[in-house]
């Protein structure tokens, strides 16, 4: 029972992390239709940016809290500026172009940004400091349950329960929606759709950002290649839940998450990826839109 | 109020507009009658700043406003309720009201511009809650009216407003827009392919054909000429 529930915190854990990486590609998908293979790095330059404010901020001798909250920002902050970046350089240009164009200067950024970071960083594994204390009250349950990956649960509801809010209630949500459901009508009353989609992408930046700085201080290493994987896997569960659906994304981060948890736990660590893989085939089979995903047929 | 100079427009190598001019003065209807692709939705897409013309001039109460953000002429009171409704499907009835008042910060009269559009379509108040998506046609078409509405237009630009809507309903929307005109000083800009019933509550017309304005005249005048009845009448 203990393995079980330890399985289970594990899951849920990871599938926080790809959720927080996920919603930037539904989000981005559901505005403009385009899968932003750039997304991943974004969840890497978050990571990097993290380790070198929480460096130079431990020096100065700031508590743990603290630096966790500021190296949080800061990550938040400087992704944001990249997928602002981004998106004006290999996006916007493309608007209008066929759909293949702008998913091959997609795969172009995330090779130029991964080999950017690898030529001012360094191609090895650097070590990254646990930015989250020790909680005392956990002791007891130290076998199935960590500080770190709670924190990572309990930061990523409440900034999954936060972009909720804000798509649902605020005039910049209804425009978010807006402008995803019907983009021309969104400029005829009047959005400013260029500057919500760049809106968007900062969001979805900032929110991978913050994934990787909490996924790199409990596994306590990065480099620069950590955001391919990590954006794949995010990339699966936003199609498995449907892609272009939040909730979607959420819920297929934490499908993916549980599965492999599951899988790692009671099979082998090996077959890790090819359950994650098969589990995307079936859903796909019986399912082509994902668990939350809407057909493609529109009424007219 | 409004005036179209010499106004050109192309996709790509097609040329969709040819030196179109027109003028609308304000508190007018004026409608803009002519045959599936002559251009009157491309005219409307120029005026509201989605498409760019190549050449000529657009004014707004005597300013250039050619190429300005779709944004900035919303602001400026120049709204359009386009071609097939396009209402946000998966929004609320009440959102997409929301939407149309958008740019506007006066939160109190908004409310009360609300209640007034309810008042002038009753059934949209029933359906507040309900997705945009799910209404019919006809509703579809007083929400989009409706939503337009709600950004106060000094300019109301309707394309195709009874587009596959029952002749009944199409009269009762009809009778709205002539009394949103009256009561509220709206000029309107009323594209149309039933120009019958768009000539009957227009003041003025043009005639589109290929992307050019081969007629102009009042209402009246346009309804007794009598290439005007062979080719859009129907007489």
């Amino acid at each position: 029972m203990e393995y079980f529930l330890e399985l289970l915190f594990s899951g849920l854990t990871r599938g926080a992390i790809y959720a927080l990486i996920a919603l930037g590609y539904t989000m981005v998908y559901g505005i403009i239709g385009l899968i932003n293979f750039a997304h991943g790095e974004m969840y890497m330059i978050g990571a990097f940016t993290a380790l070198i404010v929480s460096s130079v901020l431990s020096i100065y001798g700031l508590p743990l809290p603290a630096i966790l909250v500021l190296a949080a920002l800061a990550a938040a902050i400087w992704a944001g500026a990249y997928g602002f970046t981004v998106e004006r350089l290999a996006y916007r240009p493309l608007r209008d172009a066929p759909r293949l164009a702008p998913l091959i200067s997609a795969i172009g950024m995330s090779i130029f940004l991964q080999n950017y970071v690898l030529l001012a960083q360094t191609s090895d594994f650097v070590p990254f400091p646990s930015l989250v204390p020790e909680f005392a009250f956990l002791e007891p349950y130290g076998a199935i349950v960590d500080s770190s990956g709670l924190t990572i649960l309990a930061v990523s509801t409440l900034v999954m329960t936060a972009l909720t809010l804000l798509i649902k209630f605020t005039r910049t949500g209804k425009a978010m929606r807006a402008t995803a459901q019907d983009r021309k009508m969104a400029l005829l009353v009047g959005i400013n759709v260029d500057r919500i989609i760049s809106l968007t992408f900062v969001t979805g930046s900032a929110l991978a950002a913050v994934g990787g700085l909490l996924i790199a201080s409990h596994i306590g290493q990065i480099n620069f290649a950590i955001g391919f994987i990590a954006g794949i896997k995010a990339f699966t569960a936003a199609v498995l839940g449907g892609i272009g659906s939040i909730p979607g994304a959420v819920l297929g981060s934490f499908v993916l998450g549980l599965t492999e948890a599951f899988a790692t736990g009671y099979v082998s660590s090996d077959y890790e990826d090819v359950f994650a893989f098969s589990l995307l085939v079936l859903i796909l089979i019986f399912r082509p839109a994902g668990l939350l995903g809407k057909a493609a047929t529109e009424k007219v | 109020m409004l005036e179209l100079r010499g106004i050109d427009v192309a996709y790509g190598s097609i040329q969709a507009l040819h030196q179109v001019s027109l003028r609308v003065g304000p508190g007018e209807i004026v409608t803009l009658i002519g045959a599936n692709g002559a251009g009157k939705t491309t005219t409307l897409m120029a005026i509201s700043g989605l498409v760019p013309p190549h050449r000529g001039e657009i004014l707004f109460e005597g300013r250039p406003i050619t190429g300005l953000a779709p944004e900035a002429l919303v602001r400026l009171g120049i709204c359009q309720v386009p071609e097939g409704r396009h209402i946000f499907p998966e929004l609320s009835v009440a959102e997409n009201l929301d939407l149309g008042a958008f740019l506007r910060r006066d939160r109190r009269q908004v409310a009360v511009d609300r209640e007034q559009v309810y008042r002038l379509f009753p059934v949209l108040q029933q359906r507040r809650h309900q997705p945009g998506g799910t209404l019919s046609g006809g509703e579809q078409q007083m929400l989009a009216i409706s939503r337009a509405l709600m950004a106060r237009p000094r300019l109301l630009l309707l394309d195709e407003p009874s587009m596959g809507l029952a002749p009944l309903m199409t009269k009762h929307l009809f009778e709205i827009v002539a009394a949103i005109n009256k009561e509220q000083h709206t000029t309107i800009l009323l594209v149309e392919q039933n120009a019958n019933l768009a000539l009957q509550v227009a003041d003025r017309g043009y005639v589109l054909e290929n992307g050019r304005i081969v007629m102009h005249d009042t209402a009246e005048a346009l309804r007794r000429t009598p290439a005007v009845q062979s080719a859009y009448l129907g007489i």
